[in-house]
């Protein structure tokens, strides 16, 4: 044993093999063999007169995804639930994370931390199960816009065009609130991260040059912010872009990437197809990832 | 610690805004336990009508569920065991090392988190069809692995990170061998980031779906029961008692996994 380690600590390049090989040789097979086959089924085609794989290189099914319109719909339909989706949580977690990350301590702090990690590891079909009940013509919501007398508003909501529907349920606006209750979480942590590394020094000096606090807030905290809130923007935009199991419990009809990706596979058996669809949001990711470096995504992770 | 003066104070719009937004955080899990006490069978009809506890003896009763359960939990204690092992491997290796080509394996480790579950799920599938491969149990297994060694090396790594340098140095320095200070100075320092990694992979594994869905094929795991059942609703109260197992099963290792981490935990002051 102690010839052992003495051996691997004269030759450090042998203990890090040592210690690298397994996990690597998991990676490389399970993940990376895997991603590997994904873009090669993305180059077969499904022969549309027996339904079955044509294990030959061709852009044929890349060309589908890209000539027909009802897929362009799909990409550009995920997409903008997407950045909505993005925008509002940064919104409604901006003064969640700057409560808990400046003005809370002690216990208060503490309440604050467990308080949104415990529901971001709460069961995620349980939350979407959840959801269902409350969205539902005779749920919560419904039931609480009743009480106010405000059953008109919520009427009026879902007979907007596009985003509306028979029931919260079943619209677009449902499926918005689905997805931001569940990743807010996911922008809330990086975005106090980034609050608490803002040095306590720059607000009096801001304060001493005779800034108000709205305008030290907008000038000097809110900047230092932002690579947080890139952080966290790539989890909920990249969460977003990915899920199938929220559009298809919530929501319209109107297929979402990830749900067609799943339906591909699964009743139609055209992995080929599912395969080239679920290269978009890696694509549109590594794009993102690229934008949201620039902002200093990567030091707030 | 910023001094906290007259001008450092939160306005009513933050206060009132950070509230609202952590009770809109609780509010649907609240709600979803107590639907599970309702006596209304048949709507989510809000407030429930009575409460009653017969759902639960009727859950139990159901042998479906136990076998779904069983399932779960052995897939989520391989997957564990697997992401423990290697997860930790790679933390070691990968924390204070220096070698070319570190960058890259680096961002493979965090890939399968970075990157939708959707593409894990449909990338070993699409392996498996390629090697005809039939779903099974392992595969359960070897798709879970994958990302909980993520969070094993994640959580182990960030806790050697911290750890100073030169303690390793004064070990040596003081005639310990490798594997005395390996197994008196680095162990105990990193344990309680191993267990709080296994037990964040062991519920991360238990809840999982988006990825179980294409490695499991007939195999039903409890999310996947679970998933089914949102689509044929007959036996609603039942499917709102598995909800609350499901909350209670993952949120008992994510909260011994907080005390074993948290900030002003012994470790950290010891610092």
């Amino acid at each position: 044993m102690r010839a052992a380690s003495t051996f691997f600590w004269r030759r450090p390049h042998w203990y890090l093999a040592l210690l690298l090989v397994p996990p690597l040789l998991w990676f490389g097979t399970v993940y990376l063999g895997s991603l590997f086959a994904l873009l090669a089924q993305s180059f077969y085609r499904i022969d549309d007169f027996t339904a079955q794989i044509v294990r030959e290189p061709t852009l044929a099914t890349y060309k589908q995804l890209v000539t027909q319109p009802a897929n362009i719909d799909i990409v550009l339909r995920t997409v903008t639930m997407a950045i909505a989706v993005t925008i509002a949580c940064a919104v409604i977690a901006l003064p969640i994370a700057t409560y808990m990350a400046r003005y809370a301590t002690g216990r208060v702090k503490a309440f604050f931390y467990v308080g949104v990690m415990l529901p971001m590891w709460t069961s995620y079909l349980v939350k979407v199960y959840a959801w269902r009940q409350l969205l539902a013509k005779e749920g919560i919501i419904a039931w609480v816009f009743g009480k106010l007398g405000l059953s008109g508003v919520l009427d009026t909501l879902l007979a907007t065009p596009g985003v509306g529907g028979p029931s919260l349920s079943s619209s677009y606006i449902g499926m918005f609130l689905v997805f931001v209750y569940m990743w807010l979480p996911f922008m809330i942590l990086p975005m106090a991260a980034a609050l608490e590394r803002v040095p306590g020094s720059l607000l009096q000096a801001s304060a001493d040059l005779g800034a108000k606090p709205a305008q030290t807030f907008r000038n000097v905290v809110l900047p230092l912010a932002i690579p947080g809130i890139a952080a966290g923007s790539v989890f909920t935009f990249s969460l977003t872009l990915g899920d199938y199991i929220i559009p298809s419990v919530v929501g319209a009809p109107g297929y979402f990437i990830g749900m067609m990706v799943y339906t591909q596979q699964g009743l139609a058996g055209n992995i080929p197809l599912a395969a080239a669809f679920s290269v978009v949001p890696i694509v549109l990711i590594f794009v993102y990832l690229s934008i949201a470096k620039r902002f200093g995504a990567f030091d707030a992770l | 610690m910023p001094s906290r003066g007259q001008f450092d104070r939160p306005s009513w719009l933050t206060r009132i805004g950070a509230f609202a937004g952590l009770a809109f955080m609780h509010i649907p899990v609240l709600i979803i336990i107590l639907y599970a006490f309702t006596t209304d069978d048949r709507t989510y009809q809000f407030p429930p009508p009575g409460l009653t506890f017969k759902w639960f003896e009727a859950a139990f009763a159901r042998q479906d569920i136990w076998q779904s359960l069983g399932l779960s939990l052995s897939v989520a204690a391989c997957a564990t065991v697997i992401a423990m092992v290697l997860g930790t491997l790679a933390a070691f290796a990968l924390a204070r090392s220096n070698f070319r080509g570190k960058d890259a394996v680096t961002v493979l480790f965090v890939l399968p988190i970075a990157l939708p579950g959707i593409i894990t799920g449909i990338a070993l599938l699409a392996a498996m069809k390629l090697g005809r491969i039939e779903p099974s149990f392992f595969t359960i297994v070897a798709g879970h692995a994958t990302f909980c060694l993520v969070i094993v090396y994640n959580n182990v790594v960030a806790r050697l990170r911290r750890l100073p340098p030169n303690w390793v140095e004064a070990s040596m320095d003081l005639g310990a061998d490798g594997s005395q200070t390996l197994r008196y100075v680095l162990l105990p320092q990193v344990a309680t980031a191993f267990l709080a990694g296994g037990m964040l992979a062991f519920a991360l594994s238990f809840d999982e779906i988006i990825v179980t869905i294409f490695t499991a094929g007939k195999e039903r795991t409890l999310p996947i029961w679970f998933f089914s059942e949102l689509f044929r609703p007959r036996d609603r109260p039942v499917t709102n008692v598995v909800a609350v197992i499901v909350i209670a099963v993952t949120l008992l290792p994510i909260v011994l996994a907080y005390y074993f981490t948290r900030p002003d935990d012994e470790h950290e002051t010891a610092r």
